[in-house]
């Protein structure tokens, strides 16, 4: 896989060594294609942030949507660093893969990594684990506490409209109240591409760039950029049992109950969240190219075929954010 | 509509599998952005529903979610039914009370274009909701229903794409079936509608003859419109040219400098170019209108300094031009004093600072406009201090005149003037779009207030003038 332009060392040069343009330079008018307009709208947005608030952070877990809002900010920053820190609410409950590939992308960038540990609340009572065994809605007092100790007053997130129907009501810029809550009956307006970030002390904003993206301009752009995920995306032969139509990992947080037949399968992961809630889809989709074309003609949304916590109820999400999840 | 012959055709549909959409790049420039509105039970979620369904954008765990509650509820009983506003309806209490609060955004694509849908709430007291989702939209779908006719909201809501000059404006009249897919009755509401957008000044305005429950003219052409020979609405979609592409190309050059790229030490390139990088300062912006290239006399205003564009950067890329709403960082031959706020313009075209503004408003909050308050204005990459002046008129919703007013309430539109504290680059919202819109905000606690236009010169009020001539398009659009 190539290395992207913007998350690479070997850019090209803006003073006289200048190397020649990546693309051939356009004659006529320029067309710009969808995910030039989803991408120049992202970047516009995260460079708002960037100028308007003091202290931003990036919500990051190595998951898809999180990498490419890293590498939108990474363009848009060229030739200077990503200049914001990242986050991450660890359940305890992460693929080790991915936790691998968070730690080695904030080294390769230079840029800083916190860890809100929900096993540390756990451990020292301030959390419960849940009779359900999902760690999903215990990220949010970790996440709101994590928020305060780093006085943060923009926080960036991954969540595209298209992913959920509570998403796809929330504004690109969205208040948060001094308890982290969304208030979806008395969002304020967003006019034209003029995001109004003014808060009052306390409040805070949630920024998503990548609101208009869908899973396909996501895959897309992966593959036209050349962006490394963890390799739990692409197919791969899997210890697996079969759970509520999902496909589940074999893990220490993920064991079969009886009656569940282990069976070796090729798998790949649309979405990456917690072992203990996330499925595999049957796929041969080893590479890029496959997974955009897979992307493009299910039949099931990533979360309905993957996500047993949005399953809970018609409003899961919804009730989820109002808390202050992201 | 029977329930299960819905499901099961959309579960064994394999046409999805060869779709023309799905095999190759994505197609060039084919983002198209539109919103619906109307009054309340005129269809618009029925007619949401059924674009998305009929152009296969409904997956089958959602269609199955939503056929599932639709029973639960007791929708539709033993014939079965779907009630496909469970489709945008998102927020528990939009469920609950069978309404639409916000603005739900949907998103599908046809072979022809990628689509962006703002499904808009219907309701007055949500209208402010609406008009977020019409700001960015390239069309606005208004529905009526056949059997009603134009409303007082239906007029709202066509001042407000008026206001707003969205590029296309699609009048769907529908329940048309209930009518008897009667020619003279849609040729009634066509009348309503023709005298409205002659009150308001609106260009040309595309009326087809509907049935979301049915289906008629919604994806397909409809046999039981014989008389009507125009588009079928999700035709008139994929065919709309995208009209802010191509002003934009004409008009003049700006750029609203969001942040100065100077990234000293902190570089993220390799450790043996890092000295090339060392004395890097660039000027970060999206393109609002126009062309910029490699070699340009630019003029930076407010400041006044001329300079030369040295280069276009793009995240390590040199591109030779960037066009509207490209992203990009420019280089320039000088070293002026630029921040943010400031807006980089063709030298041939610099725009005039103004301190005094004629503006037109649509007021969002609850607590109404006070002549004299202070309040803060943003435009473009600038925000400014401000005092709202004077109000000059307001839009009667009924007769749809200017009249004069002294001050405005949620929900009206209004001309008002404001004095800012500093002189900004803004341009008559009619020439340029992104240069003359702006956002009226509370000073204390941040909310936003008004949107705001700006406008050729002080509005008097006028008197309701006789219609003339407007023609009402029911051509293709091509």
């Amino acid at each position: 896989m190539n290395s992207t332009p913007a998350l690479s060392t070997d850019a090209a040069l803006p003073t006289d060594r200048a190397v020649p343009a990546a693309q051939p330079a356009p004659v006529g008018p320029v067309r710009l294609d969808q995910l030039d307009l989803l991408e120049s709208e992202a970047i516009h947005i995260i460079r708002e942030v960037v100028a308007e608030f003091e202290r931003p952070v990036l919500l990051f877990s190595g998951g898809k949507d999180s990498v490419v809002v890293l590498h939108l900010a990474a363009k848009a920053f060229w030739p200077g660093k990503v200049p914001f820190p990242v986050l991450h609410v660890d359940t305890g409950h992460n693929f080790p893969e991915v936790l691998a590939f968070r730690d080695a992308t904030v080294e390769r960038l230079g840029i800083r990594l916190t860890v809100a540990s929900v096993q540390d609340y756990l451990d020292d009572g301030r959390l419960q684990e849940r009779a359900d065994g999902t760690r999903n809605p215990l990220q949010t007092q970790p996440l709101l506490d994590a928020i305060e100790a780093g006085r943060h007053d923009a926080v960036f997130g991954g969540a595209r409209r298209d992913e959920d129907k509570a998403r796809a009501k929330e504004r690109i810029l969205s208040l948060r109240d001094e308890f982290g809550q969304w208030d979806p009956r008395n969002q304020r307006p967003e006019l034209w591409n003029l995001y109004n970030g003014r808060h009052t002390v306390g409040q805070h904003v949630r920024a998503f760039p990548i609101s208009n993206w869908t899973e396909l301009d996501i895959w897309r752009y992966i593959e036209r950029e050349g962006i490394e995920l963890p390799s739990l995306y692409y197919a791969h032969e899997r210890e697996v049992y079969q759970r509520d139509g999902m496909w589940r990992s074999v893990g220490p947080v993920s064991a079969p109950r009886p009656g569940e037949q282990v069976e070796s399968r090729t798998v790949r992961y649309r979405t990456v969240g917690d072992m203990s809630c996330t499925g595999a889809v049957e796929s041969d989709a080893a590479s890029v190219h496959a997974v955009v074309r897979e992307v493009a003609q299910s039949t099931l949304t990533e979360r309905g075929a993957t996500r047993a916590d949005d399953r809970i109820s018609e409003a899961a999400m919804e009730d989820r954010k109002k808390d202050g999840y992201f | 509509m029977d329930t299960n012959s819905l499901l099961t055709s959309s579960l064994l549909d394999s046409s999805l599998l060869e779709s023309p959409v799905l095999e190759g790049p994505p197609p060039v420039g084919t983002l198209f952005r539109f919103a619906t509105a109307g009054s309340v039970d005129d269809g618009k979620s029925t007619l949401v529903g059924r674009l998305l369904h009929d152009s296969k954008a409904i997956l089958a765990d959602q269609l199955d979610a939503v056929t599932r509650t639709s029973i639960e509820r007791g929708f539709g009983g033993d014939t079965g039914g779907i009630d496909f506003a469970l489709l945008t309806d998102g927020l528990r209490a939009e469920r609950e009370q069978g309404i639409t609060i916000d603005v739900a955004y949907r998103y599908f694509a046809t072979g022809r274009r990628s689509f962006i849908l703002a499904d808009c709430p219907g309701h007055v007291q949500y209208t402010r909701n609406m008009v977020t989702g019409a700001t960015t939209a390239d069309a606005v779908i208004v529905l009526i229903d056949a059997r009603n006719g134009v409303l007082e909201q239906t007029r709202r809501h066509l001042s407000v794409v008026h206001l707003l000059r969205v590029p296309h404006i699609i009048i769907a009249v529908n329940k048309i079936d209930l009518l008897g897919y009667d020619e003279e009755a849609f040729d009634r509401v066509a009348a309503e509608v023709r005298v409205v957008t002659s009150e308001l000044g609106l260009g040309a305005v595309h009326v087809i003859p509907v049935s979301a429950l049915a289906g008629d003219n919604v994806v397909d052409r409809s046999d039981h419109t014989p008389w009507y020979d125009g588009p079928s609405l999700l035709e008139l979609l994929e065919t709309l040219p995208l009209i802010d592409e191509v002003e934009s190309a004409l008009e003049a050059f700006r750029l609203p400098v969001q942040l100065v790229l100077r990234p000293q030490g902190a570089v993220a390139v390799a450790p043996e170019d890092a000295d090339l990088y060392r004395d890097y300062r660039a000027y970060a912006g999206q393109v609002a209108s126009g062309t910029v290239r490699v070699g340009d006399a630019v003029t930076i205003v407010p400041g006044g300094g001329s300079t030369v564009v040295t280069g276009i950067d793009f995240a390590g890329v040199n591109l030779e031009s960037a066009v509207a709403p490209q992203s990009v960082a420019l280089r320039l031959r000088d070293d002026l004093d630029i921040a943010r706020g400031a807006v980089i313009t063709a030298s041939d075209r610099v725009p005039e600072l103004k301190k005094d503004l004629s503006v037109a408003l649509f007021w969002l909050d609850p607590r109404p406009l006070q002549v004299g308050a202070r309040v803060l204005v943003k435009s473009g990459t600038s925000t400014v201090q401000a005092i709202l002046t004077a109000v000059t008129g307001r839009r009667n919703l009924d007769t749809l005149a200017i009249e004069a007013a002294t001050g405005l309430d949620i929900n009206d539109i209004g001309h008002a003037s404001i004095r800012l504290a500093s002189a900004l680059p803004v341009e008559e919202y009619a020439v340029n779009r992104r240069a003359g819109a702006f956002l009226v905000i509370h000073p204390h606690d941040g909310a936003t207030l008004a949107a705001g236009i700006v406008i050729a010169e002080p509005a008097t009020p006028t008197t309701p003038t006789t219609p003339t001539t407007t023609h009402i398009d029911t051509e293709s659009a091509a």
